[in-house]
């Protein structure tokens, strides 16, 4: 090891969530012990620090974060060594910050969102006594060149240490290590400007430190270790000398520098040092010659084309490329006997391969669509020649006809569980959205199909998919039938379809499931067993359920009333909005796009991580960058094709409550109290020692003040021309690209109305004129005033958005409308209630007793039975 | 309550003192508790005239003795006063809310804190009026509580624990505020056995500080437990201190739990890493069979005479057994001799765990 070797400091980053699986997952599984025995190795071999990371979006990030520090710290030979306590989220900093008695490092703090909150957290962690990594991040994004890094760095610096009091020495900066040898030549001299601001920092800004994340840097030759492992002894070399003495490396990913081979070095330093205009090509070129571990190449390299046809198209299957597989096809039916052949042959074996990798976790749900996509472009080549051919029929794995149902639009999660099926050999006839279960039932029989699979969102589908099981025992069919969607769950199925059917009814909880419980109950050997063993399992569960005590008690709807939140109404003076009445609201989805909140788009493709972490997460970073960067490609062409629309209708009224009503007033007769419409909500009715058991109607005043008060509705979709988008691609075989179509205008939808909110806060109504929140900031609601949407917790009714499609006129002037059980079409919409008191809050309603639900029957003038109906998923436990 | 003129006299004091320190080793107090035990106080005189309805006992709560029985209290001041102790400390070593807890006491905490620093105030005051030459200041002492913040009190899960930073960030700002609102010159964190306890107690100092718009000198003292030199949340002395110096202490120390013999090694490692003053306060020896200290005031003396003249010390005072005369002894030995010399030490990132990490 050389000097300057020696004095870098390297941070252990094995205990981090988002960038190892393996300690991610004894996390989620709330494997402590093992998780410990993950910071203790990292401690015996030798890290000097060690970062810990909880920033998981299904986690309290706060209290494991907390949990592991303290256990940490009855471990001796963990807490030797200084914490970094490492988060996005400030929250759960200042959470470990108050468990750590040595002096921590906070991993980081930016610009990012201006200098106030910079401020505010350096000064707290300067109490707390730690030190700190500031990133190069400012308020217009993060640092890419030279000239930026060190601007940033030193603005950052300069607060710090003038404005702050903070000990120079105590900061650490990190100047952005990114990817080069991209392909893209704006990135070709990044690793030269984190070098030479390196260089720039440690001169002019005395006793700061310089740190930052190596593996980035190699990204674009990830599969080909050799190649990456010399990329970062060639730029660590380069980094240390300029003054970098902090980093998180891995140590097993770093060649010697000296032992790397003259050549490759050479051509690495060309890459790193950007000294020739050809060194990324030249580096591809040799890296092939290089790739020491059998795996496959980048994706720039070309030399799978040099292989034989069979293995080609395998290739390009598991690849997801479709750029030769139209040739590859071709050559491949011109050797085959029949054009059937290459189906079964070739094409099979290499979906199998991607059913696979997909089974062991080795490949991800985007990337089996893009393989899907390839198939199908494989086999439209081929129709026409098995057509001319009449050559019978190709035989698949079973045939399967998928529907969501009757009343329900989402279709996003049954197109993957499609895809995924096709992937597997399997025959999928789609009946698409809002099925009749008559259609549904025909359709299998006349197909002679060997299952049905039914989706579903919304809650009142629920009780749809029990009419489906109904129908198909009084039709005596006797196919399996698949349950999914949101809303479903194993319990559902258990206790109120699987009765309803004599044959297997079987709850799939996920796309990656389906493929395993429809290859077994295809199969005469394996169905009875499986079906049996389902059985006893739904048997099971149905037993849990009746036994099941309530985890909370109930109490009478009268103690809920009683116990109901309120305040000092006498002396609470409403805001009165500077806009009354209703509106058309049109926006650019340029604009929306700004809005979006990314992570459940992730989600919807079955990769779990928040963003912008997910895409630097070490399993899934890969594919959930180029996910996005599809997505993002996609948004650009809807957006300056105008291809897709969004429009959103607004209310501002007068308003009262009464009980759990409220009273909606003319906003034209303000003075008359004029009532135009009537929302009926429900009211939590467990047992709550603390708090208040809560109704939307309690944040709005009450009539008996005889003042006014006010509240909003909205309804926006951001879906005007979805299915049409997703419909072309569908028809061309691209599933991939129509399901993204579809999560596109589902996310835009959501930004439509956190927009919209805002607006509503800032100018329509106008309570919130100064507000100032980032996107993130918006996420995570810190904004007053709330928008629950009527089919979610606080307000699980489904009907009640017909009040919401009377009071703004929504299906009049926009188009949007109601389903026979309240889905709004076009799929991406979201509508909903705005309360602006500073003390609301979301809820959920939960369970609710058979006192409240006839009262709530009475003010709706329905039936018990109707009731019953509506707030089935309310009534149960 | 806080003014300017009380920003005005406290820099005075700061100036005093910084005066003071540069040109001799300044000494603190000894013994509280010893000193209290030889009145062999019974539960009525605890109690006093105003707590003789209590509904628990409270013999032993020595900190309330600050309001029951004020004149003993203000006399032991006196007494180390006049033995020249330059420093005095508050008799409030168990008067946050959390320890006064175990006497159901948390709600006159505050009241405790005033009545004390007032005391030693007045005890202080006296002796600076005969002797002007010789200022005498008074160290608010914020004591370690009876909880710990990062050791757990169950072995069988080492999670749990039984208070919570923000806890003692609240008690230590009350007893805070109100010390500084008895008139205290300083601020002594002492006999600190979880660093994390003190951590929050220099969180709720430095909120305090902003909160009135100036600073008092803080010192601080932490205690290495036993012969393994770790404090009793394991910590070394040197990463004890990287975990405190944030704070800008006008002094860093070690006091209790261990005599000058064996506590000398750790006075010196931390005369070596600390930037600022020096203090050490140590027991009369260790507590003998019948759990009396039994180290003379002269052995004391010769252990801190060598100290002093190997350059380890700006500040000296006694803890547990420590009486006037070992304090008066203390003084006769460092008079004439030199303070420690405040080193060059070298700006660099220094964290730490339970081990120093220097970068």
């Amino acid at each position: 090891m050389s000097a300057e070797f020696s004095s870098f400091i390297n941070v252990g980053e094995r205990t981090n969530v988002t960038g190892s699986a393996a300690f991610k997952r004894l996390i989620m599984g709330e494997d402590y012990e093992a998780a410990l025995d993950v910071a203790r190795q990292q401690v015996e071999n030798g890290a000097q620090i060690i970062d810990i990371n909880m920033d998981e979006a299904m986690l309290d990030s706060e209290a494991a974060m907390v949990r592991f520090l303290n256990l940490i710290a009855s471990e001796p030979d963990i807490s030797r060594v200084p914490i970094m306590i490492d988060s996005s989220k400030w929250s759960v900093i200042e959470a470990g910050l108050k468990c750590v008695q040595g002096k921590a490092i906070v991993n980081s703090i930016s610009l990012k969102e201006g200098i106030e909150p910079f401020v505010e957290q350096a000064k707290k962690i300067k109490r707390y006594g730690a030190a700190t990594v500031v990133m190069a991040f400012d308020e217009t994004g993060q640092a890419d060149t030279q000239a930026r890094k060190f601007e940033i760095c030193k603005r950052s610096y300069d607060i710090l240490v003038n404005d702050v009091g903070f000990p120079p020495e105590d900061i650490i900066f990190d100047p952005n290590i990114f990817a080069v040898a991209t392909g893209i030549e704006e990135h070709n001299n990044y690793a030269v400007d984190f070098i030479e601001a390196t260089r720039q920092i440690r001169q002019e800004l005395p006793h700061c430190h310089v740190s930052g994340g190596l593996s980035n840097i190699s990204f674009s030759f990830r599969g080909n270790n050799p190649v990456r492992e010399a990329m970062h002894s060639v730029f660590l070399y380069y980094a240390i000398r300029a003054g970098m003495d902090m980093g998180i490396v891995n140590a097993g990913q770093l060649e010697v520098y000296d032992e790397i081979p003259l050549e490759l070095r050479n051509a690495v330093e060309d890459v790193i040092l950007n000294r020739s205009e050809d060194a990324t090509d030249k580096l591809l070129e040799l890296a092939p010659k290089y790739q020491g571990d059998g795996k496959a190449a980048a994706a720039e390299d070309l030399t799978w084309r040099e292989q034989g046809v069979n293995k080609r198209l395998e290739h390009a299957l598991v690849k997801g490329i479709t750029e030769y597989i139209i040739e590859d096809t071709e050559e491949a039916r011109l050797a085959a006997e029949r054009p059937l052949h290459v189906i079964e042959g070739p094409l099979m074996d290499g979906m199998n391969v991607v059913g696979d990798l997909f089974g062991e976790g080795k490949m991800f749900l985007p990337q089996v669509v893009k393989s899907a996509r390839v198939m199908k472009k494989a086999v439209a080549h081929l129709q026409p020649f098995i057509e001319a051919e009449k050559s019978g029929v190709r035989q698949s794995n079973g045939k399967i006809i998928m529907a969501t149902v009757k009343g329900d639009v989402h279709d996003i999660g049954k197109n993957i569980v499609g895809v995924v099926l096709q992937c597997n050999n399997f025959e999928v006839v789609d009946l698409g959205v809002m099925v009749p279960a008559a259609k549904i039932i025909q359709t299998a029989i006349d197909e002679k199909a060997d299952m049905i699979g039914l989706s579903g969102l919304i809650t009142p589908s629920l009780d749809e998919m029990v009419q489906v099981a109904k129908e198909m025992q009084r039709l005596n069919l006797d196919l399996p039938l698949l349950i999914g969607g949101a809303t479903t769950s194993k319990a559902h199925t258990a206790v109120k379809i699987e009765q309803n059917y004599d044959h297997p009814v079987v709850y799939v909880p996920n796309a990656s499931r389906a493929v395993g419980v429809c290859q077994k109950l295809i199969s005469d050997e394996l169905r009875p067993e499986y079906a049996a063993q389902i059985s006893a399992e739904y048997e099971k569960v149905r037993d849990q359920h009746a036994r099941k005590t309530p985890r909370t008690k109930a109490i009478d709807f009268q103690d809920a009333r009683t116990n109901k939140f309120t305040c000092d109404w006498d002396n609470f003076q409403p805001f009165k909005p500077s806009f009354l009445g209703v509106k058309t609201i049109d926006v650019e989805l340029e604009t929306l796009r700004e809005y979006i909140d990314w992570t459940p788009f992730f989600l919807t493709w079955s990769l779990a991580g928040k963003y912008p972490r997910i895409l630097n997460d070490e399993v899934v970073g890969e594919e959930a960058k180029s996910l996005f960067a599809d997505a993002n490609q996609m948004l650009d062409d809807l957006i300056a094709n105008k291809k897709l629309s969004a429009k959103g209708r607004v209310g501002i009224f007068p308003a009262n409550s009464q009980d759990e009503d409220i009273l909606v007033y003319d906003p034209q007769s303000t003075d008359t109290q004029k009532v135009i419409g009537v929302a009926h909500h429900l009211r939590q009715q467990t047992h709550k020692p603390k708090g208040p058991n809560y109704c939307l109607s309690d944040f709005v005043m009450p009539l008996t003040q005889n003042r006014q008060d006010y509240m909003g509705a909205f309804a926006v979709t951001a879906g005007i021309g979805e299915d049409e988008i997703a419909k072309a691609f569908e028809d061309d075989g691209d599933d991939y690209n129509s399901i993204m179509s579809k999560a596109i205008a589902d996310r835009l939808a959501e930004a439509f109305a956190e927009y919209l909110h805002q607006q509503v806060r800032k100018d329509l109504w106008g309570y919130a004129a100064d507000e100032q929140l980032d996107n993130e900031q918006l996420i995570a609601e810190k904004y007053q005033g709330i928008r629950p949407a009527p089919g979610y917790a606080a307000c699980p009714e489904h009907t009640e958005k017909q009040l919401i499609w009377d009071l703004l006129d929504v299906e009049d002037s926009i188009g949007m409308k109601l389903t026979s059980s309240y889905a709004m079409w076009p799929g991406a919409a979201v509508s909903g209630w705005y309360f602006a008191h500073p003390d609301t809050r979301y809820f959920a309603v939960a369970k609710i007793q058979q006192d409240q639900l006839k009262n709530y029957a009475q003010r709706k003038n329905w039936s018990i039975e109707e009731a019953e109906k509506w707030l089935m998923p309310n009534l149960q436990d | 309550m806080h003014n300017n003129l009380d920003k005005n006299k406290s820099q005075k004091t700061v100036q005093q003192l910084n005066e003071a320190i540069e040109n001799r080793i300044l000494v603190l107090d000894g013994a509280m508790g010893t000193m209290i035990q030889e009145h062999k106080l019974e539960e009525a005189d605890y109690r006093g005239e105003q707590y003789k309805d209590w509904h628990c006992d409270i013999k032993g709560n020595n900190d309330l003795l600050a309001i029951t029985q004020a004149n003993i209290i203000k006399d032991i001041h006196l007494a180390y006063l006049k033995a020249g102790a330059d420093i005095i400390e508050t008799n409030t070593f168990n008067a946050t809310t959390i320890s006064m807890a175990d006497y159901d006491m948390q709600d006159i905490s505050k009241d405790i804190n005033i009545a004390a620093a007032k005391l030693a105030r007045e005890a202080a005051d006296e002796m600076t009026l005969q002797t002007p030459d010789k200022p005498r200041f008074v160290a608010g002492v914020l004591g370690p509580t009876s909880r710990t913040a990062s050791i757990s009190p169950d072995v069988n899960d080492p999670g749990k624990r039984n208070v919570h930073f923000d806890e003692l960030v609240e008690a230590y700002t009350e007893s805070t505020l109100a010390l500084i609102e008895g008139g205290v010159d300083l601020i002594l964190v002492e006999t600190i056995f979880d660093t994390l306890n003190a951590k929050a107690a220099l969180y709720a100092v430095d909120v305090v500080f902003e909160q009135i718009g100036y600073s008092l000198p803080l010192m601080i003292s932490g205690t290495i437990t036993d012969a393994s030199g770790r404090t009793l949340s394991g910590q070394t002395t040197e990463a004890f201190y990287y975990s405190m110096r944030h704070a800008k202490p006008f002094s860093i120390g070690l006091n209790c739990a261990l005599g000058p013999d064996l506590l000398r090694q750790y006075v010196a490692e931390l005369s070596r890493v600390s930037e600022c003053a020096v203090s050490a306060h140590p027991n009369a020896g260790l507590p003998n069979e019948f759990g009396e200290y039994d180290m003379r005031a002269d052995e004391m003396a010769t252990h801190i005479e060598e100290w002093a003249s190997a350059g380890l010390l700006n500040v000296v005072g006694g803890c547990c057994g420590s009486t006037p005369s070992h304090i008066k002894a203390l003084v006769e030995v460092t008079t004439n001799v030199a303070p420690r010399k405040l080193p060059d030490i070298e700006i660099k990132m220094r964290l730490s765990g339970l081990e120093p990490f220097v970068h």
